[in-house]
């Protein structure tokens, strides 16, 4: 019951985070105008990019979650195993080359440059710890995270022009200004998938709360659950980070926020994640879109902005109730 | 129940455990006892299904334990690593809960007799008064009576006990081997190792007492746990004294009679 109400208020505050999201911009659009130019406008550039952020907060959140539960760690964040850097050097590789005149190459670059990164994470330390373990695989993606962000600075140096490095920071800073529809429905399309794998193997996380050996004793394949959802996120992360960016803060606090709100079951967690995120993701983008009018502020920004200060004071309220984090 | 013959366990090609052979009677609480690094976590690791032998069989009621898959075996035996972490703030019932994780498929929500299961391991080990409360907020000794709960939610067949008394005060020490033998008398079988020879003498049907990967010696344990024997295995010399009728081994204190 706990979990209905608090999955539908989610829902209702996602739903007027939405319109809210629609109904600020650049231009003042109310959702039933009848004008073309403000028709164009609605349907080819801020409805999609509305719903493109609530689906990579979501997204984001969600694979938070997920990977605070694997890795047991509550600083755990969807970039931990190098998929940020990696897209990163994907897409200066692309730009670099100058594919970037083709559509979509970029985005394309970006995902296969964090596929690779979390593949090599794995493969890496697969080989050189014989049972891979959580910090095989920490360190591993720190030190090819160092490396991904080498190539990058040097493909940036290399290619030196002022137009390609503005590009670049677009996906270090994140933003959804490139939002299109297809971008909306690939997304979409990748969440409902990864979403349902995570959410079959949510009460697995839960047992692995007590760590793998009593998650064994369970029943549960501690490597086979790993395998499935770092897949199921290195996966949905890829495509999140082709079609924005690396928007940081997004999936390491809002999973938290929630883990204080409706506990710490994933089968609950993990839904409320996906929601919360696309609420807060939603509502940082119009904030974004709006203070500076016509300017607009990087989302990564604002994502700190808010994120960090709320994520002080919950840590400070946790202290202050004595409870663990 | 379990039978063991000639297996051989061991880590990336160290053996730890040589040739052993055992056998364990329904019901029974069998205690391990041996010094640090005799193999007594190596054994119940094994049996766990944790470690597969390099060779010999295990049984586990006339089957093989290899045939059996990580939720079969989870149904039929539990076990408890000797230190146990929670990470997030899980309530005692929703750890307890975990333990019928291998009896549903993973689209299944509890049943109502899974919540009667829930209940009835939390009211047997005493925690059904904090079973609400926040696992972190519990005592050393609260919080083994949730692990307790949480194995006997399971329904195995049988339990596998690494150092259960471990790190607890002597009251939650008592209190603990008190609860286990309680279960054993409700048909569950005990495989237990323990660092304390006293509560291995006063607690256990029979004990085995491994050094260096082998069975030193196997039977009830005033037989097992005798001076010379302990003397041979520990290296310390022991006397075995009466006391309130029953006998209590207490370590002597200076190491000059320590034996070679």
């Amino acid at each position: 019951m706990k979990g209905f109400w608090a999955l539908s208020s989610l829902g209702v505050l996602l739903l007027g985070a939405l319109a809210v999201g629609i109904a600020l911009g650049a231009v003042p659009i109310s959702l039933f105008d009848r004008d073309p130019t403000n028709l164009f406008i609605l349907t080819q550039i801020r409805l999609p990019r509305v719903l493109l952020a609530a689906l990579v907060g979501g997204a984001l959140a969600l694979c938070g979650a997920v990977m605070q539960g694997l890795f047991r760690n509550p600083l755990a964040d969807p970039y931990l195993l190098g998929i940020a850097s990696g897209a990163t050097a994907g897409a200066a590789l692309v730009i670099a080359l100058r594919l970037d005149i083709y559509w979509g190459a970029v985005p394309l670059g970006a995902f296969l440059g964090g596929v690779l990164a979390v593949a090599i994470v794995y493969r890496i330390a697969q080989t050189r710890w014989a049972h891979l373990d959580n910090y095989a695989l920490i360190l591993a993606g720190v030190a090819l995270a160092a490396l991904f962000s080498a190539v990058t600075s040097f493909l940036l140096f290399y290619a030196g022009a002022s137009h390609d490095a503005r590009r670049l920071i677009f996906w270090i800073l994140g933003g959804l200004g490139g939002a299109q529809w297809v971008y909306v429905f690939g997304l979409l399309g990748t969440l409902l998938v990864a979403g349902i794998i995570v959410l079959l193997f949510a009460r697995d996380l839960n047992a692995l709360a007590l760590g793998e050996e009593m998650a064994a004793h369970l029943g549960i394949e501690p490597r086979h659950l790993r395998k499935t959802l770092l897949f199921a996120v290195t996966l949905l992360t890829a495509v999140a980070v082709a079609v924005s960016g690396t928007i940081g803060f997004v999936g390491l606090i809002v999973p938290h926020m929630l883990r204080l709100i409706v506990g710490p079951d994933h089968r609950l967690l993990l839904p409320a994640s996906a929601l919360g995120g696309a609420v807060l993701l939603t509502l940082c983008d119009a904030v974004a879109r709006t203070v500076l009018i016509p300017a607009e502020l990087p989302i990564g920004i604002i994502t700190a902005l808010l994120g960090a200060p709320f994520f002080l004071f919950l840590l400070r309220r946790r202290a202050q109730l004595g409870a663990s984090l | 129940m379990i039978r063991l013959e000639k297996v051989q366990v061991g880590y990336d090609g160290r053996l730890v455990l040589r040739d052993l052979d055992l056998e364990i009677a329904p019901g029974e609480i069998f205690g391990l006892v041996g010094p640090n690094g005799s193999g007594k976590s190596t054994l119940l690791r094994a049996i766990s299904g944790r470690l597969s032998p390099h060779d010999g069989v295990i049984y586990l009621d006339c089957r093989r334990l290899s045939e059996l898959s990580p939720r079969e075996l989870a149904r039929q035996v539990a076990a408890l690593e000797q230190e146990i972490s929670c990470s997030f703030d899980f309530t005692v019932r929703e750890i307890v809960e975990l333990g019928r994780l291998p009896h549903r498929e993973r689209w299944q929500r509890l049943s109502d007799r899974d919540h009667q299961i829930v209940t009835r391991a939390l009211t047997l080990t005493h925690a059904l008064e904090f079973a609400d409360r926040n696992i972190h907020s519990l005592s050393s000794g609260e919080r083994q009576r949730v692990w307790l709960a949480l194995a006997l939610a399971q329904e195995p067949k049988v339990l596998l006990l690494d150092e259960p008394t471990a790190h607890l005060d002597l009251n939650y020490q008592i209190e603990i081997m008190d609860l286990i033998k309680s279960l054993a008398q409700r048909d569950l079988t005990v495989l237990v190792s323990l660092h304390d020879l006293n509560l291995a003498l006063h607690y256990t049907d029979r004990i085995a007492l491994l050094s260096e990967g082998r069975v030193i010696a196997m039977g009830e344990p005033e037989r097992v746990l005798t001076e010379d024997l302990i003397a041979r295995v520990f290296r310390t010399r022991v006397r075995i004294v009466d006391g309130t009728g029953e006998s209590y081994i207490v370590p002597l204190r200076s190491r000059q009679g320590v034996c070679p």
